[in-house]
């Protein structure tokens, strides 16, 4: 067992995750648009192509319907791959092989069939691509029975849920913020798994949860230690898996600190933390609460090329911080 | 114009290039004003977002100017276009101002889309340019969409279809043309093939060897031009907007070009050799090359050529000068334009 640990970016402990996999079982291939000699749009594939070759690290044109169609096949077939969206946005030109049939293919044949594939999905805003390659969809996908939607917000979770990934048999998509592809931390050698449907307690506190998704995990870590200088101690809980949500760590959370925000980057509306909230009122940790459950998600607005705007329509730190006082301070 | 047009070109040689024969001298000196302002434009977006002044990402289309320009100078300025993700020269090319368009790079209000679309979406509805694309063959449907429109309001529109090879391999491009082909709708499908995809050759994503094979799937004319020679994509254009206006149906036209420049801003350039960019930027540069044909045909010579490049250096210092001292949108304004405003 090798358990050394290093620092390494988000997007290079992907690579190495892929690489492992790659190494480790003759089934896996990746497939995607410009991810063999370009190293894929985010680097993220790197130089797997030299080391693999291209019969399995395989651009393809662009075509993502029938890319990710072709996908869905080989799974279906024996294979493992692991599809590359080039920006999530793209996930909208492949729609009917995801959830058509993806999704529903084990369950419309009784179980005769399984469907091992993983999809990658560079996410979110902050990169002033403006609206079409900028939103988070993620929950369009969590709305489909049948998938599985992850989104790891640490280098170390982006590795090891890949990896689980990879062994489910089952089609998992894989919800990358671009803007963790350089977020550095601590990341094992070697083969490791975190479990899917599993969240993670990323702080400890008492007076508040919150649930939070992906980069917003890392933006609500600053808000914490903003809110500690207040003397207001807040919970983290990662979500990681938004399908099927952990629902023990979220109710456990809630009933300690009796309040929770819910934080996510995708459009508020309809989104994750309407589920989330639905799910807390709906549970024995509604007795527990002493504030109105809230949400803070990203506007009802197409992300927009300028700066200033693209930043205000999804939360940012202040944000946080202003919703937890409001949370606390609003019923003392 | 075109009787004007006709009577010249009986007075002519046979061999006189096509855009001599059919544009003014006045015409052909505005063409290579544009050529330059399509390339300034380019490179003051290029200096400006080394500088930080403008962010994201961009795609330059230096060294495709002939294209856009040959491909839009038969339209008539209510025709409409749609564009791509490399726009700029199509959008300066149908008429647009390059003060408001670097206004939009800047990201401000004076901006053609107020500053929310940023480069990959520069549009200029004014002028008949329905947009470019951040979506891979997002618009060729869109343009097919137009082209039904303007034949169920019988207006006598054509819709100029811009999209790249790698659009190509795309179901929406297949979709399109069988369409367009079927109802007989008038729009030009104008591919232009710089060679790749990103990174992705034609050669490798592509499995026929000219773009324009496709079209006889689509029981449509394929046409193959030089995208780098003004006169020949302006014929082969106007012969497939003529065809268009006259209820024949679709065309595609497939100009093959080159771009110098990477991808986008990130690009590395992997996938393709130097000797490869070299030999397009000083063999086959398309500005140079018109410019050429300008002196051999007697339209200008240096002078008048250093006048055109002087004009145009001011134009876009200018233009700079003008976003610069726009205003930035007012965060307050971030859901505006979200849905359509509704008279109280
Ligand atoms: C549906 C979709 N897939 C992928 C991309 C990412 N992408 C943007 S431009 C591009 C290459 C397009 O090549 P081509 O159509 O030849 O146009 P060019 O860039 O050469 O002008 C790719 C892969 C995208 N924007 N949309
Ligand atoms: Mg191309």
């Amino acid at each position: 067992m090798n358990s050394a640990v290093r620092e390494l970016t988000y997007s290079q402990a992907i690579q190495e995750a892929m690489a492992i996999a790659l190494e480790s079982d003759p089934r896996v291939f990746l497939m995607g648009e410009d991810i063999g000699v370009y190293g894929g749009a985010f680097q993220v594939t790197g130089d797997l192509v030299e080391r693999f070759g291209s019969d399995r690290v395989i651009d393809m044109p662009i075509s993502e319907l029938g890319g990710a169609g072709l996908a869905v096949g080989a799974a279906m077939t024996g294979m493992r791959p692991i599809f590359e969206f080039q920006f999530s946005d793209f996930a909208t030109l492949a729609m009917e092989q995801i959830v058509n049939q993806a999704a529903k293919m084990r369950f419309m044949l009784g179980g005769e069939v399984s469907v091992p594939l993983v999809m990658r999905f560079p996410a979110g805003s902050g990169t002033g691509a403006a609206a079409q390659h900028s939103q988070s969809l993620e929950a369009w996908l969590a709305h489909v029975p049948g998938l599985k939607v992850i989104q790891p917000a640490t280098p170390h979770d982006a590795k090891g849920l890949l990896l689980a990934a990879v062994q489910d048999p089952d089609p998992v998509m894989i919800f990358e913020h671009k803007l963790l592809y350089k977020v550095k931390g601590p990341v094992p050698e070697g083969h490791y798994t975190v479990p899917i449907g599993k969240a993670e307690i990323r702080r400890m506190g008492r007076d508040a949860t919150i649930v939070a998704t992906s980069i917003m995990v890392q933006k609500s870590l600053k808000a914490a230690e903003i809110l500690q200088t207040e003397g207001i101690d807040v919970e983290i809980v990662d979500l990681r898996t938004i399908r099927p949500i952990d629902r023990e760590t979220v109710i456990n959370s809630v009933k300690k600190t009796t309040r929770l925000l819910c934080v996510y980057e995708a459009v508020k509306t309809l989104g994750i933390g309407a589920e989330i909230s639905a799910m807390v009122a709906e549970s024995e940790a509604f007795d527990y609460l002493d504030a109105p459950i809230m949400r803070l998600g990203g506007a009802d607005s197409p992300i927009p090329y300028n700066p200033e705007l693209e930043k205000s329509v999804v939360p940012q730190v202040p944000d946080i911080v202003a919703g937890i006082r409001n949370l606390v301070q609003g019923r003392r | 114009m075109k009787n004007e047009s006709k009577s010249k070109a009986k007075s002519e040689p046979a061999n006189v290039p096509f855009a001599f024969r059919a544009y003014s001298p006045e015409q052909l000196r505005d063409v290579l004003r544009k050529m330059y302002l399509i390339r300034r434009f380019e490179e003051g977006a290029e200096d400006s977002y080394t500088r930080g002044l403008i962010h994201g990402t961009m795609h330059l289309s230096i060294g495709q100017e002939a294209s856009a320009l040959g491909i839009c100078m038969p339209l008539k300025s209510d025709d409409q276009i749609t564009s791509t993700h490399r726009g700029h020269g199509h959008c300066i090319a149908k008429g647009a101002q390059v003060d408001r368009m670097f206004a939009e790079f800047f990201g401000k209000t004076t901006g053609y889309c107020k500053g929310r679309g940023g480069s990959m979406h520069i549009a200029d509805v004014s002028q008949g340019n329905l947009g470019a694309n951040g979506i891979v063959a997002g618009g060729i449907p869109i343009a097919v969409g137009a082209a039904l429109s303007a034949k169920m309001q019988k207006n006598g529109k054509v819709v100029i279809c811009f999209f790249g090879d790698g659009a190509n391999n795309e179901g929406a491009f297949h979709e399109s043309l069988n369409m367009a082909s079927i109802w007989k709708l008038p729009v030009v499908f104008v591919c232009e093939n710089n060679g790749y995809g990103m990174s992705t050759s034609t050669a490798r994503s592509t499995a026929v060897a000219n773009i324009a094979d496709r079209a006889a799937g689509y029981s449509m004319p394929g046409v193959i031009v030089d995208g780098n020679n003004f006169s020949a994509v302006a014929e082969a254009s106007s012969a497939a907007i003529e065809r268009a206006r006259r209820g024949e149906g679709p065309t595609l036209i497939e100009s093959k070009t080159y771009r110098h420049r990477g991808h986008s801003k990130s690009d590395r350039n992997r996938y393709r050799t130097k000797e490869e960019i070299d030999e397009w930027k000083e063999l086959r540069d398309p500005i140079a090359l018109f410019e050429s044909e300008l002196r051999q045909f007697g339209i200008l010579n240096d002078a008048g050529i250093e006048e055109v490049r002087a004009s145009v250096e001011k134009e876009i210092a200018d233009a700079i000068q003008f976003a610069k001292d726009s205003p930035m949108p007012n965060t307050g304004a971030a859901l505006d334009y979200v849905y359509t405003e509704l008279p109280q």
